[in-house]
């Protein structure tokens, strides 16, 4: 089409939209990682960089993130997919509610999940592997039910009925027909769900105990605790190869799941359950799943309100008080969350708007690069950018280590992926023929990008601002290295009420983790109804 | 009047439009009937100004429409599956023309509710146009691209997508809006009924060329060459000319026939016979008696010679 559109102002656009965020990102990302890069590899300051990586702890520690990233991810599909397979095959009241109500596990902060599970496991498993790759199931079941059940539901029935015809059984079925095909998606989502569980930390931090710690919890021991900047910084690197590793795994499946051939529109697929058995395979499915996710959420509730043998509202009234574990008032740090998520968000959506617009303007390599580098901040793990910013930002002349905007601004590096990610695909997906029939009708360019481009990106946008937002409520990687003790956001105050011993301090762990929930839940829901169509990912 | 002026178009090396040349005259609908790949939707992009020739040029009431671009034109096109702004509801959709040119509110609202009311979907104005079943979409495509009173109306294989049911009545109704609304359009199809049944003119392309353009009988007396003929369902071509079917007749032979029928379909009204000549020549016949002779039997041919059309 011809583009009669006034050039210096593209240029200018473009140059904003690849300006702002590449220069955000390399002082606010790739500064700080050189800054490891140089801690860890550089001469002088105690052991060798080799020492660190042969010792026989940073090979255990390692052994160990693998091992259970594999199980969680395993453990992941074995919950999620009969879930996947009703939302796939049938259509029932209440379908988009569910699809909903299971994202919220996976937008609640880590936090909170690994409150949940101290909540309602028995003393003996409180701590320990097993918790770790049931809260990791808990956290990430709603990827694999959402990416593979929507693909699921889009898979046209009568391949395998015409399966059927030619003699194959249900088995049969399933493991040469049903499975090939949800394969792209199936491995796209354990992709994802290996990633996370790498590079998890509030969970293991928490459930792991000084037994079970991950690459992401070992750095934080080393550079928090041990004070071992060398050791930090090393496996900093360690952990950021192992992770671009699995990154460029998954992109390459990413790529497979974009040539997905003949797939149906959601309307045609679905179908009723009708007999018996199969409303009995749709209702014990969805209420196990219901189960699994509701009762530790319950048991969170249940033991904010126990304080003192019986059930009251104590630990909730205590969140106005100063207390002995932290420097501000609970409820402060209620409000520094909400102050620092909504600088984060405001943050997150322009820079990571500017660069969308951009990514989805051009398919050269230059720009897939761009659009890759703007990935990296999600590989390198949130702890990695909290370790990086505090030694990086310690001395004149970014010495910002105490500034109040360099919580949101981590948070912000957290969040910009999800963002682009989010809206990315949601422009490329509108119709050339759309912006062709705007034109027909006599919109010139700019209108145009008015009229088409800007409202289907405003949408998008807020949804991913919702997000973002959600990430930045419950960011703890990096917030913790950087939250002064003054201003502690939800989650390090949660966690420094986990240090305490004491039936109060508990209960207002809990009932933090209470109030981040919901805040978390509100911001979710917001965005749930802003979603008119489905976006990106999910 | 719009012209096209030997347009030609060309993708990697591959030529989608290949020197053509059209004229539509003011009011006329003209369609367009070619196989898939024939480059109709190539030439139909061309007049939107959506798609540059390599070669020629498009006129429009004496003016050279090169340096104009698409939405300048005043050219309405009615995308294949509408293309409709899933955004916005159908009045949003309908009134879309009619604000780029920044007409006031009150006028919008009634040309919305008129052009509504033309396509048979008063009341949906608040609608979203997803919820819209496929021939409903197809009126608001419709409606969308007549509001803003376009000086040529392109319809892409407007009704490809639909079911054959819903295809009939849409037809009729386009041929009772054409002739209402008085607009000069290029109608584009593979599908030959469609074709006849709408176009004053019909212009057949194959392989990115136009191959014929006539009216709907003129093509059907005189097809322009043997594949035309084939197309058009005129099977018997023999030694540069074309027999037609009504023209051969068939009489069940007191045993001293010429050929066996070897098939009788029956097709709506007439049915088609194939007969397999003693010279081993096939030919086909329409007959449209209730009563036909059965495959095996033995049968006398004989061909019109006013049914005999030569090829040029």
């Amino acid at each position: 089409m011809d583009r009669h559109r006034d050039p210096l102002s593209a240029r200018a656009w473009r140059a904003v939209g690849y300006g702002v965020p590449l220069a955000f990102l390399a002082f606010f990302f790739v500064f700080p990682l050189a800054e490891i890069v140089r801690r860890g590899l550089g001469s002088g300051g105690g052991e060798s960089p080799w020492s660190v990586l042969t010792d026989s702890d940073t090979r255990q520690v390692l052994w160990f993130t693998v091992w259970q990233a594999v199980a969680s991810t395993a453990l992941t599909i074995l919950v999620a997919f009969p879930a996947a397979y009703v939302l796939g095959r049938y259509e029932f009241p209440g379908r988009s509610a569910v699809r909903a109500l299971v994202t919220v596990p996976f937008v609640l902060p880590t936090v909170v999940v690994a409150l949940a599970f101290l909540a309602i496991l028995p003393q003996g498993l409180q701590r320990g592997w097993a918790a770790i790759l049931i809260a990791h199931a808990f956290f990430n079941v709603a990827v694999v039910v959402r990416v593979v059940g929507t693909f699921w539901a889009r898979l046209d029935p009568r391949v395998s009925e015409a399966a059927a015809t030619l003699g194959a059984g249900p088995w049969r079925r399933f493991r040469e027909v049903t499975l090939p095909l949800l394969a792209p998606a199936l491995s796209s989502a354990a992709a994802i769900v290996f990633l996370f569980s790498f590079t998890s930390f509030g969970i293991v931090l928490i459930l792991g105990g000084p037994a079970y710690a991950t690459l992401e919890t070992e750095i934080y021991n080393q550079a928090v605790r041990v004070f071992d900047l060398r050791a930090a910084a090393v496996l900093s690197l360690v952990q950021l190869t192992c992770v671009a590793l699995a990154v460029l795994a998954t992109t390459r499946l990413e790529a497979r799941l974009a040539i997905r051939g003949q797939l149906r529109s959601e309307r045609d697929v679905l179908r009723r359950a009708r007999t018996r058995g199969e409303k009995l395979v749709v209702l014990a499915s969805l209420g196990g799943l219901a189960l699994f996710l509701g009762l530790p959420l319950a048991a969170l509730v249940e033991r904010s309100l126990a304080v003192g043998g019986g059930h009251n509202l104590a630990a909730y009234r205590a969140l106005t008080e100063p207390t002995a574990a932290l420097l501000a008032t609970p409820w402060e740090a209620v409000l520094n969350s909400l102050v620092y998520a909504t600088g984060a968000t405001v943050i997150a959506v322009v820079v990571g708007g500017l660069a969308a617009f951009a990514i989805a303007r051009s398919s050269r390599w230059s720009t897939r690069l761009f659009d890759g580098l703007l990935m990296l901040p999600l590989g390198a793990s949130a702890v990695m950018l909290g370790f990086g910013f505090v030694i990086t930002f310690d001395r004149a002349p970014v010495d910002f280590r105490s500034a109040p905007w360099i919580v949101p601004v981590a948070q912000a590096l957290v969040a910009i992926p999800f963002v682009v990610r989010i809206v990315v695909p949601t422009l490329r997906a509108i119709d050339e023929r759309q912006r062709e029939a705007a034109a027909l009708l006599g919109a010139p360019p700019r209108r145009v990008w008015r009229e088409i481009d800007l409202p289907i990106a405003l949408r998008a946008l807020a949804v991913a601002a919702g997000f973002a937002f959600a990430i930045s409520l419950g960011e703890f990687g990096a917030t913790v290295f950087l939250a002064r003790p003054d201003r502690p956001t939800l989650p390090v105050a949660i966690f420094r009420f986990l240090g305490r011993p004491g039936e109060l301090n508990a209960a207002e762990a809990y009932a933090l983790a209470v109030v981040l929930m919901v805040v978390t839940a509100v911001s979710v829901f917001l965005v749930e109804r802003i979603r008119v169509r489905r976006l990106g990912w999910f | 009047m719009l012209r096209v002026e030997h347009s030609t178009v060309r993708f990697d090396g591959r030529t989608a439009l290949d020197d053509v040349t059209l004229d539509v005259g003011d009011g006329e609908v003209v369609t367009v009937l070619g196989p898939s790949g024939s480059g109709k939707t190539t030439l139909l992009r061309v007049i939107a100004g959506l798609q540059r020739p390599d070669q020629g040029r498009v006129v429009l009431d004496g003016r050279d429409l090169a340096s104009v671009p698409p939405h300048r034109r005043g050219i309405g096109l009615v995308f294949q599956d509408h293309a409709l702004f899933h955004h916005r509801d159908v009045a949003g959709n309908v009134a879309f023309g009619l604000r780029m040119r920044n007409e006031p509110a009150a006028a919008i609202g009634r040309r919305v509710r008129d052009m509504l009311e033309l396509v048979g979907l008063s009341g949906f104005e608040d609608r979203s146009v997803a919820t819209l079943s496929g021939g409903e979409q197809q009126r608001v495509a419709l409606a969308r691209a007549l509001a803003p009173g376009p000086r040529v109306l392109l319809l892409d294989e407007p009704l490809g997508s639909l079911d054959r049911r819903l295809r009939d009545r849409l037809l009729d109704d386009l041929a009772r809006l054409f002739a209402e609304v008085q607009v000069t359009a290029i109608y584009v199809t593979h599908d030959q009924a469609e074709a006849f049944a709408l176009g004053d003119r019909v212009a057949v392309m194959r392989t990115g060329r136009l191959v014929q353009v006539g009216t709907p009988d003129a093509i059907w007396a005189q097809p322009a060459d043997a594949d035309l003929a084939h197309f058009l369902g005129l099977r018997n071509v023999r030694d540069g000319s074309v027999v037609r079917p009504e023209a051969v007749l068939v009489r069940v032979g007191g045993g001293d026939g010429n050929g066996v029928v070897l098939a009788a379909i029956r097709q709506g009204p007439t049915v088609r016979l194939v007969v397999s000549l003693d010279s081993g020549e096939t030919l086909e016949a329409l007959v449209t008696s209730l009563e036909h002779p059965e495959p095996g039997d033995r049968v006398s041919v004989e061909i019109d010679p006013a049914g005999i059309v030569e090829l040029p």
